[in-house]
């Protein structure tokens, strides 16, 4: 094995070999920054060049282009709190705040060392995996990667908040909202309301950008401050985000672990890894009460996971030809075109290819993060800039990322909907990333519910795997009752109980009784394996719900559940109302379905830079020129689409 | 509003959309100035210089449509005359229905937009789902290519091959399927047809995962497709983990069943449905004849509207042909594609027929098959 794994050294540190990695890396950065686009737009890019390339130089610039997607994708979540790819959710939690503290180029440096460092963690683990990966992986069978769903969703227990009823709700209502579509067991139907665009769900690209980005740009709007809130910048740059790293090294190793594994099992989605390794930091670290609002190793523990997922996806996509992620579909789909064929043969006659593939990812990881920590530090600036001249980009940019998701105008519309549902959560203290951890485990957890209790009956509680995976579970939860994140819980102490009207907040709860009436009626429009998923969840969820309303309704304001972010911060910290940062995005897709949104996004830079920043004509005509400008630019080299409009197109 | 800022609003707005108007205008007038240079003996010849083809992919990247895709289009793009752009546009959603819909909705019949389809965008249609809004009677095929698949068990089962089926009749058996109206129907009418005693357990996504269930051992039945079960299947049939049973088959240019070109020991399906005692007529034979045209036979189909002038189809078949000759795509088809033809012209016509059009009776039976077997609405 030592010799072949040299032997794959040698290849990657031909110049031409590396010269092409590099491409692929500067590429892949690039293309990463700007949230919505990933491997797929990438590969569209590269594509007309693979021809003619060897395999090898075709497979280093695919391979670069992969590996650091995840790591540029960074850069948004931390700065703006836009989660820039679906593994890089978590780091949103603890990210974003640190940069409104002023620490952005901290929280960036310890999230890119710890990138390298779970990269390059994840090749040494593979590096040995390779020739048991496959017996391996067969290990998890449906019944285990079910259990494994339960696991996922056991996290909500730290991350609920003080308040678990409201923890519990929160996680119901999105796995009721994740069933929305095709049932997996029969292909029903489920809560469509006749929409076509709901047949095959929500994507989740909009529902992350809509409930973490949606609620802090609308918050920002109303306080008008930069992202930093007046704090000094300077205050800790990127190497001391790298002292973070080696402070917390075996918590780094631990997530890199976590990541690699669950990357590694087909099935499972890389959008669960962050947030295992994200509930794995709060439940195994002492001090909790600095989590969600800028503690910095819930940025090492999602970001050291989520670049050593991307090497375990690599074994079932080389072994079984079964991408683990999205990014990896493309990677598949790149080596089918260059020649290569995935399957069995590459732990045999082609291992040195699999080596040179696994060392490739790992020394993209060092290139990427490396060029990434060194823009740490000026990037911070960003965070500086007065909101309002940041704010119509931020718009922009999200959606342009959602859009992206299924090239629909309805992408923006739910955008926005569940952009104001998100607010209204983070206003009273719904736990947002209980909500997601169900949305994005709802599917998993019933077609593998639906498989296992077909192949395996009541069998499947014997199985080694099953069992092993129910005690993690267990002791999960176990951990979780110790304490969990409340991103309000400065807040919280400062609310006043006696003025406080609870109207609001019951209204809210009001609305999620009513969906999930509204799925227990669809679900008894179903056939029995079509309905009986979201029925249940429903049904678990209601009377947690009605409690709810019973406290609410009995004013009892002293109780863990109330509360209410708009009544509880001090006078004069929001400078506009909670209505007008949704009527300016409302308002923007309004025009975009009238006349396009390119004209529409023009008119709303220009109004919002002329009104709110109050910039003068030059200025706001640069600004603007500028923000459309790098849209287009993107738009014509990567074949992209933007929502066109009914009256103009 | 203060009356200063009111006017900057007016004067940016007006300047930047007056911009993208322009920009816009521009970009169509030279388009048409292209076309306007052009005499009519030149027409033909030229006829796609300086423009964009776009092709529609109704599934996403990665998947074995895409990939068919992907593999053509750049050698497609070398030999079409006129050298335009070709761009793929992936388009997925609702087992590719929503792309369907969409070219349907927005195609004209000048070659600028093409639409890829696959047996998946067939089935639905052939099943009449209500979602449906393409026809495939509007349509006329540039290009056909044809699959095949292969079903395959587990040797726990205790037979050596597809003379043995027998043996299976009362066994028990679950498949790992993707849904009851994707291409899954004919491998599941077919175990119906030969009388095993199969279960499907829906959910899984895409045929990679039913074959990792059955490296797994939670079914013992699993087809792939014919390039897919080349890569992963063989390797395990060399090793004694997979027994070959049968192959759906291939069509010869009578639209016969024959034993597929790249499996040419295994027996078809026809040949074990025989070997049972069955024969190959009635409503049960032409049902699994129509539908396994639909869904290997014309796996793969580039379409253009009916109305599409000759002479444009005709720079697409030039492509093709020359296409098939490039010595680079001889090189590198077999392994990215698999061992069958692109078909053009009448060939290609042929299996386009076979494919999208289904006697009532048949389309009637295999919808009440759906209900009667799995309680579905259709």
């Amino acid at each position: 094995m030592i010799d072949l794994v040299l032997q794959a050294f040698t290849t990657l540190f031909d110049p031409a070999h590396f010269g092409y990695l590099m491409l692929g890396v500067l590429l892949g950065l690039v293309i990463g920054v700007f949230p919505g686009l990933g491997g797929i737009a990438g590969l569209s890019l590269l594509l007309p060049f693979l021809y003619g390339m060897d395999e090898v130089s075709a497979l280093a610039t695919l391979v670069g282009l992969v590996a650091v997607i995840p790591t540029s994708a960074t850069f948004t979540s931390i700065l703006m709190g836009i989660p820039g790819s679906s593994s890089s959710q978590a780091t949103v939690l603890d990210g974003f705040p640190l940069a409104k503290q002023g620490k952005a180029s901290r929280a960036l440096g310890a999230a890119f060392s710890s990138s390298l460092f779970g990269g390059l963690f994840g090749a040494i683990i593979l590096t040995f995996f390779v020739q048991i990966a496959r017996p391996m992986i067969l290990l998890f069978g449906s019944a285990e990667l079910f259990m494994l769903a339960l696991f996922g969703l056991s996290m909500v227990g730290s991350l609920s908040g003080k308040s678990l009823t409201k923890g519990i709700l929160a996680c119901g209502f999105g796995i009721l909202v994740g069933s929305i579509g095709a049932a997996p067991a029969t292909g029903e139907f489920r809560m469509i309301f006749g929409i076509n665009y709901l047949y095959d769900g929500l994507p989740l690209v909009v529902i992350a950008l809509s409930i973490f980005a949606f609620p802090e740009i609308s918050e920002l709007f109303r306080k008008g401050s930069s992202i930093s809130e007046g704090a000094e910048l300077g205050k800790g740059g990127w190497l001391d985000g790298v002292k973070d790293l080696i402070k917390n090294k075996w918590l780094a190793i631990r997530c890199a672990g976590i990541g690699t594994i669950v990357g590694a099992i087909p099935g499972m989605g890389g959008s669960v890894v962050d947030w295992i390794a994200y509930g794995h930091v709060v439940q195994s670290s002492k001090d909790k009460s600095k989590f969600g609002k800028g503690d910095i190793r819930g940025v090492i523990a999602p970001e050291s996971a989520n670049n050593a997922k991307e090497g375990g996806a690599l074994m079932p996509t080389l072994l079984f030809g079964i991408p683990g992620s999205g990014s990896m579909a493309v990677f598949l789909g790149g080596m089918v075109l260059i020649g290569i064929e995935a399957g069995p043969s590459m732990v045999t006659t082609d291992v040195d290819l699999t080596y040179t593939i696994i060392w490739s990812l790992a020394i993209a990881n060092v290139l990427g993060a490396g060029l990434s920590l060194f823009l740490a530090g000026p990037i911070s600036q960003l965070t500086r800039v007065k909101f309002s001249l940041l704010a119509p980009f931020m718009i922009m940019v999200i959606s342009f990322a959602a859009f992206q998701a299924t090239k629909d105008m309805t992408d923006l519309w739910m955008l926005l909907i569940f952009g104001v549902i998100g607010t209204f959560m983070k206003r009273f203290g719904w736990s947002r990333p209980a909500f997601l951890i169900g949305f994005v485990l709802a599917t998993q957890a019933e077609s593998y519910l639906n498989m296992s209790v077909q192949f395996y009956g009541w069998e499947m509680f014997i199985r080694p795997g099953v069992i092993i995976i129910m005690v993690l579970s267990l002791i999960s939860i176990y951990f979780s009752r110790k304490g969990s994140v409340d991103e309000n819980a400065e807040l919280m102490e400062k609310e006043s109980t006696q003025q406080l009207t609870i109207g609001p907040q019951l209204a809210f709860l009001l609305l999620i009784l009513a969906f999930i009436l509204v799925a227990i009626f669809d679900s008894n429009q179903q056939s029995f394996l079509g309905g009986i998923f979201p029925l249940a969840i429903a049904a678990a969820i209601l009377p947690f719900g009605l409690y709810l309303a019973w406290v609410f309704i009995r004013g009892k304001k002293t109780h863990s559940a109330v509360f209410d972010a708009e009544q509880a911060v001090e006078e004069g910290t929001y400078k506009a109302s909670w209505l007008e940062p949704m009527l300016w995005i409302g308002g923007l897709y309004v025009v975009s379905s009238l006349i396009g949104f390119i004209p529409a996004i023009v008119l709303f830079m220009v109004s919002f830079f002329t009104l709110k920043a109050k910039t003068n004509m030059l200025k706001t005509a640069l600004l603007t020129a500028g923000g459309v400008g790098v849209l287009l630019l993107f738009g014509y080299f990567l074949n992209l689409e933007f929502p066109s409009g009914i009256l103009l197109t | 509003m203060e009356q200063g800022a009111l006017k900057q609003i007016l004067i940016l707005s007006g300047g930047f959309l007056g911009l993208l108007f322009l920009m816009n205008w521009g970009a169509q007038q030279s388009l048409l100035q292209h076309d306007a240079g052009k005499d009519g003996a030149e027409t033909a010849t030229n006829y796609f210089a300086g423009k964009t083809i776009e092709w529609i992919i109704p599934f996403k990247e990665g998947g074995g449509g895409d990939t068919w895709a992907r593999f053509n289009a750049p050698f497609f793009q070398r030999h079409i005359p006129g050298n335009p752009i070709l761009m793929i546009n992936n388009i997925p959603g609702g087992g590719s229905i929503k792309g369907a819909n969409l070219f349907a909705e927005k195609v004209k019949p000048d070659g600028i937009m093409i639409l890829g389809t696959s047996g998946t965008t067939q089935m639905p249609y052939l099943l009449d789902d209500p979602r449906v809004r393409y026809n495939y009677e509007n349509y006329k095929p540039i290009m056909a290519y044809p699959t095949g698949g292969v079903v395959y068990c587990s040797p726990s089962l205790g037979i050596q091959s597809a003379a043995d089926i027998g043996k299976l009749m009362e066994v028990p058996l679950k498949y790992a399927s993707q849904g009851p109206t994707s291409l899954d129907v004919v491998p599941m009418f077919s175990f119906d047809l030969l009388g095993l005693d199969v279960q499907a357990v829906f959910g899984f996504r895409g045929r990679g995962a039913g074959r990792l269930a059955f490296e797994r051992g939670e079914v013992l039945i699993d087809y792939q497709t014919s390039s897919a079960y080349l890569k992963n299947v063989v390797p395990m049939v060399e090793s004694g983990e997979a027994i070959p049973l049968f192959s759906f088959g291939a069509l010869d240019e009578n639209g016969a069943l024959i034993r597929d070109p790249s499996f040419p020991d295994l027996p078809h399906f026809g040949e074990v449905y025989e070997q049972l005692g069955f024969q190959k007529e009635g409503i049960q034979w032409d049902t699994w004849f129509a539908f396994m045209a639909a869904g290997f036979g014309g796996m793969k189909l580039l379409l253009t509207p009916h109305e599409t002038p000759d002479e444009i189809v005709e720079q697409f078949r030039i492509a093709i042909t020359a296409m098939k000759q490039d010595p680079e795509y001889q090189e590198k088809k077999v392994k990215a594609l698999g061992l069958y033809e692109q078909s053009i012209g009448l060939k290609a016509q042929k299996i386009f027929d076979l494919a999208t059009k289904v006697g009532t009776a048949e389309k009637n039976y295999m919808k009440q098959w759906l209900r009667d077997t799995y309680d579905l609405n259709i």
